[in-house]
C-alpha cells in the first residue's frame, strides 16, 4: 500500500528509475517535441494557417466598410429577406459582418482567386464555421479578424454560427457561393 | 475540541471525527448536485439527438448552462474538497486544521452553488458555463460563482493547514505519501485557478450591476480560460491521485518510482498555467508566436506528465500482480484483475478512457492549426466528456465504492448493480464522446439547438452520417445517464438504508500511531519479461503511442484538404 504511505526510502529521489519507465519517458518526450515541431513546420510548409492578422475596430466603423462593399458590388438578392449577394473583385478586401442572428452579406467568390476576408461582430461573440468544409474561427465584437482565403472548390458553402449567441442562434446562417 | 479518532475495521483507515463529518457533508452535497447536473445532461442529449429533439431552444440553453456549471464545477469541486480533507487528515492520520472554517467553506459553497443554480433556473442567465461577455447574465449568476470559489479556496487552505499540522505533530514518517502529494498538486493548481477566476469574475460581476462599462471580450476569454482550463488540471491531478490510491488499496501497489511520479505531478504545476491558449487558437488579437508557444511551451510537458502517469499507474498494478505470482506472459496480471470490483473496474475504465479518448483529442485540439477544423464543433464535448466524465467523475465514483461504506459504516446496497455501474457509465460516456467527436469532425456545432436550422432564411443540411453520429451520441448519452443514476441510487441507498457494519468502531481520544513508511520494494529480478518488470503495460503504452501518432497525422491530412488560408 505504498502510494498511500510515505516512501520506503528516506531519500526517495535517488532511487534508480525502472527500465520501462525510463524508456517510456524518453519516447514520450521525443513525441512531445515532434508535436510541437509540427506547428512551426506547418506555418512554413502547410497551406492552412491563421497568421493572426487582426485589428481593433468598432461596430460602427466596420459596418461602414461592409455597406460600401454591398453598395458597389451587389449582383443579386436571395431568400425572402432579400439578402444581397456581393461579388467582390478578385484579390480584394471582403467584409463579412456577424450579428444577431445573421451573417451579412452573402458572398460570391471565384474559385482559385485569393481574397482577404475581414470579419467582425456587431454585438456578442459569434463563431464562423464554414460548412461542409469545417473551417472554424472565433469572431469577437471590437476585433476585426482578417484571413486570406483561396477557395479551391466551387459550389454553395454555408456559414454556421458555432458560438452560442442567444435564442435564435440556430437560425444564424450565411452563404458563400464559389463559382468557376 | 477534543481529538477524536476511530479506526475503520474494514479498511484500517483512521478518521478524525471533524474531518470525517466534513468529508461526508461535502461528498453528499457532491452526489446531490451530480443528480441535478446529470439529469440536465440527459435533457441535453435527448435534445441534441435530432430524432427526439426534446426541449425548446430556451429550455435547452438553460439546461445546457445548468449541466455545465453543476456537473463540471459544483459536483466535481465538492468531491475534490472531500478528497483533499481525506488525503490530508485521513491518510496522514492527522487532525484536520480549523474544522469550523471547514463548515464555513461548506456553507459558502452551498450558498454560492444554490445562488448560481437559481439564477440559471430563473431563465435570465442561459449564458453557458463560459458566460462569454458581452452576453449578460443576472448579477447573482456571477456572484454565486464567486462565493462558491471563496468557499473552495478556504477548503484549499484547510488542506494546507492540515499538512502543516501533520508535519509539526509528526503524524507520519518521512515524506508525505504520493497520493497526498498529488492532492497537494491539485490544491496548488486550485489556488492559482481561483485567483484567475477572481480576476475575471469580480469585474464581470461589477459590469453586470453597472459599475464597469465594458469588459473586453478577448481579455475575458484569456483570463476566464486561465480559470476554466486550469480547473481541469485540478481534476486531472485529483483523479490521477485517486488512480494511485486505488492501485494501492486494491492491489497494494507501490509506485514504480516515487521520483518519476512526483516529477510528473510537478510538471502539471509548471506547465499548464497559460493553457488558456488552447481556447483562443482561432481568436483574433493574440499573435501566432504567443499561441504556438503557450499551447505547448515548446514541448508539451503537461502532456508528457499525463503520458507518464498513464504508464506508471497500470505499471504499478502490473508489478504488484506479478509479485503475487500472476507472472505468466504479458497480460495475465490484467486478465486476472478483479473486474467485478467496481473500485478497480471504475478506475481502469477511467484510465483507458481518459488516455485514449480524452488525452489524445485534447492534444489534437491544442495544436494550433488543427484547432481550425475543430473549434466549437461537437468534437469539443467529444473530448471533454471522456476527460472529465470518464476520467474524473468515474474515478471519483470508483473511490466512492471504497470510501462511502467506510465513512458511513454501512454495507453497500445493490452489489450486483454496483458491479455493472462503472461499465454502464464508463463505456456509455466513452462511446457518447466518440460519436460526438465523429459529428464534430463532420462539422456539427456544439451548443446548438437545431442542426436542421429551422426558421433560417438559408438552408443547410448535414449529411446522414452526421445525423447518425448525433443519434448514436444521444443513445449512449442515455446509457451514460443510466450509469450515473445507478451510482446515485447505490450511494443514496447505502447511506440511508445500507445494513450497519457489524464490527464496532468507537471514537477514542487516543492519538493514532505514527504512519509508518512503506515496506521496501522486494527484489524484482524474478518477475517480468526481458528485463522489464511491467512489459504488458509497456506494450499497452506503445499501442497508445501508435494510436496517438496515427491520429495526429490523420488530422493534419484532413486539415490539408480544406481551402488554403493564411
Amino acid at each position: 500500500m505504498s502510494a498511500i504511505l510515505p516512501p520506503s526510502e528516506r531519500i526517495w529521489w535517488k532511487q534508480p528509475i525502472d527500465r520501462a519507465e525510463g524508456t517510456w519517458v524518453a519516447i514520450a518526450l521525443v513525441w512531445c517535441l515532434i508535436m510541437f515541431f509540427m506547428m512551426p513546420y506547418w506555418h512554413v510548409y502547410g497551406k492552412q494557417n491563421y497568421k493572426g492578422e487582426a485589428y481593433r475596430t468598432t461596430p460602427a466603423a466596420f459596418s461602414v466598410k461592409v455597406e460600401e462593399m454591398v453598395q458597389n458590388h451587389t449582383v443579386r438578392h436571395v431568400t425572402d429577406r432579400n439578402i444581397p449577394v456581393v461579388r467582390p473583385p478578385a484579390g480584394s478586401d471582403v467584409y463579412l459582418l456577424a450579428r444577431l442572428w445573421d451573417w451579412y452579406p452573402a458572398l460570391e467568390l471565384r474559385k482559385g482567386e485569393t481574397y482577404r476576408l475581414h470579419m467582425s461582430s456587431m454585438d456578442w461573440q459569434h463563431g464562423f464555421s464554414l460548412q461542409p468544409l469545417n473551417i472554424n474561427m472565433q469572431i469577437l465584437p471590437g476585433y476585426e479578424t482578417v484571413i486570406t482565403i483561396t477557395p479551391d472548390s466551387s459550389g454553395e458553402f454555408t456559414i454556421v454560427c458555432n458560438e452560442y449567441c442567444g435564442i435564435l442562434h440556430h437560425q444564424m446562417l450565411g452563404k458563400i457561393y464559389v463559382v468557376d | 475540541m477534543r481529538e477524536q479518532f476511530r479506526t475503520c475495521p474494514r479498511t484500517g483507515l483512521i478518521f478524525h471525527r471533524p474531518a470525517e463529518n466534513l468529508i461526508k457533508a461535502n461528498a453528499v452535497a457532491a452526489v446531490v448536485f451530480l443528480l441535478v447536473g446529470g439529469f440536465l445532461g440527459l435533457l441535453v442529449v435527448l435534445t441534441r439527438w435530432q430524432a427526439v429533439h426534446l426541449l425548446g431552444p430556451d429550455t435547452f440553453y438553460q439546461a445546457l448552462t445548468g449541466h455545465g456549471v453543476i456537473t463540471l464545477l459544483v459536483w466535481i469541486i465538492f468531491f475534490e474538497i472531500a478528497l483533499l480533507y481525506f488525503c490530508a487528515s485521513t491518510l496522514l492520520r492527522s487532525r484536520l486544521a480549523t474544522p469550523r472554517l471547514g463548515w464555513l467553506a461548506f456553507g459558502l459553497m452551498m450558498i454560492g452553488a444554490a445562488m448560481t443554480a437559481i439564477a440559471i433556473l430563473q431563465g435570465g442567465s442561459s449564458v453557458m458555463m463560459t458566460s462569454y461577455v458581452p452576453m449578460p447574465a443576472a448579477p447573482q449568476f456571477y456572484l454565486g460563482l464567486i462565493i462558491f470559489a471563496v468557499g473552495a479556496l478556504i477548503g484549499c487552505f484547510i488542506f494546507l493547514g492540515t499538512l502543516v499540522i501533520a508535519r509539526a505533530e509528526r503524524t507520519y514518517e518521512g515524506s508525505i505519501p504520493l497520493v497526498t502529494f498529488g492532492a497537494l498538486t491539485a490544491c496548488i493548481i486550485a489556488i492559482f485557478t481561483i485567483a484567475s477566476g477572481a480576476v475575471i469574475l469580480v469585474p464581470t460581476f461589477l459590469w453586470s450591476v453597472g459599475y464597469i462599462s465594458q469588459i473586453d471580450p478577448l481579455m475575458y476569454r484569456v483570463i476566464w480560460w486561465a480559470m476554466g482550463h486550469s480547473s481541469q488540471q485540478i481534476n486531472v491531478a485529483a483523479h490521477i491521485s485517486v488512480w494511485y490510491a486505488i492501485a494501492a488499496i486494491v492491489f497494494g501497489a507501490r509506485p514504480m518510482s516515487e521520483r518519476v511520479s512526483r516529477m510528473a505531478f510537478l510538471l502539471y504545476i509548471f506547465f499548464l498555467q497559460l493553457a488558456s491558449a488552447h481556447h483562443i487558437l482561432v481568436d483574433p488579437g493574440v499573435g501566432t508566436e504567443w499561441k504556438l508557444f503557450n499551447t505547448s511551451y515548446a514541448m508539451y510537458l503537461a502532456v508528457l506528465a499525463s503520458m507518464i502517469h498513464g504508464l506508471t499507474v497500470p505499471g504499478a498494478i502490473e508489478v504488484s500482480q506479478r509479485e503475487k505470482g500472476l507472472n505468466n506472459g504479458l497480460f495475465e496480471w490484467l486478465r486476472k484483475a478483479p473486474w467485478g470490483n467496481p473500485v478497480f473496474s471504475g478506475m481502469f475504465i477511467s484510465l483507458v478512457g481518459f488516455g485514449f479518448l480524452g488525452g489524445i483529442t485534447g492534444v489534437i485540439m491544442g495544436t494550433e492549426q488543427l484547432n481550425l477544423i475543430i473549434h466549437n464543433t461537437m468534437y469539443v464535448p467529444g473530448h471533454f466528456h471522456p476527460t472529465v466524465a470518464v476520467g474524473t467523475t468515474l474515478a471519483f465514483m470508483a473511490i466512492s465504492y471504497y470510501l462511502v461504506p467506510a465513512l458511513f459504516q454501512r454495507e453497500l446496497v445493490l452489489p450486483t448493480l454496483a458491479k455493472w455501474q462503472p461499465y454502464l457509465f464508463g463505456i456509455g460516456t466513452s462511446l457518447m464522446g466518440l460519436f460526438q467527436m465523429g459529428a464534430g469532425t463532420l462539422g456539427v456545432s456544439r451548443r446548438h439547438w437545431d442542426m436542421a436550422f429551422a426558421g433560417s432564411p438559408f438552408s443547410f443540411e448535414y449529411g446522414g452520417t452526421a445525423h447518425m453520429m448525433m443519434g448514436l451520441a444521444g443513445f449512449f448519452g442515455v446509457i451514460s445517464s443510466i450509469g450515473a443514476a445507478a451510482f446515485i441510487i447505490i450511494m443514496v441507498g447505502t447511506i440511508l438504508f445500507g445494513k450497519r457494519v457489524s464490527e464496532k468502531s468507537e471514537y477514542t481520544t487516543k492519538r493514532p500511531a505514527r504512519l509508518p513508511r512503506a515496506e521496501p520494494a522486494p527484489d524484482h529480478s524474478n518477475i517480468g519479461v526481458a528485463g522489464f518488470v511491467a512489459p504488458g503495460t509497456f506494450i499497452l503504452a506503445l499501442v497508445f503511442l501508435a494510436t496517438f501518432v496515427v491520429y495526429f497525422f490523420l488530422n493534419f491530412g484532413y486539415l490539408s484538404s480544406v481551402w488554403p488560408m493564411s
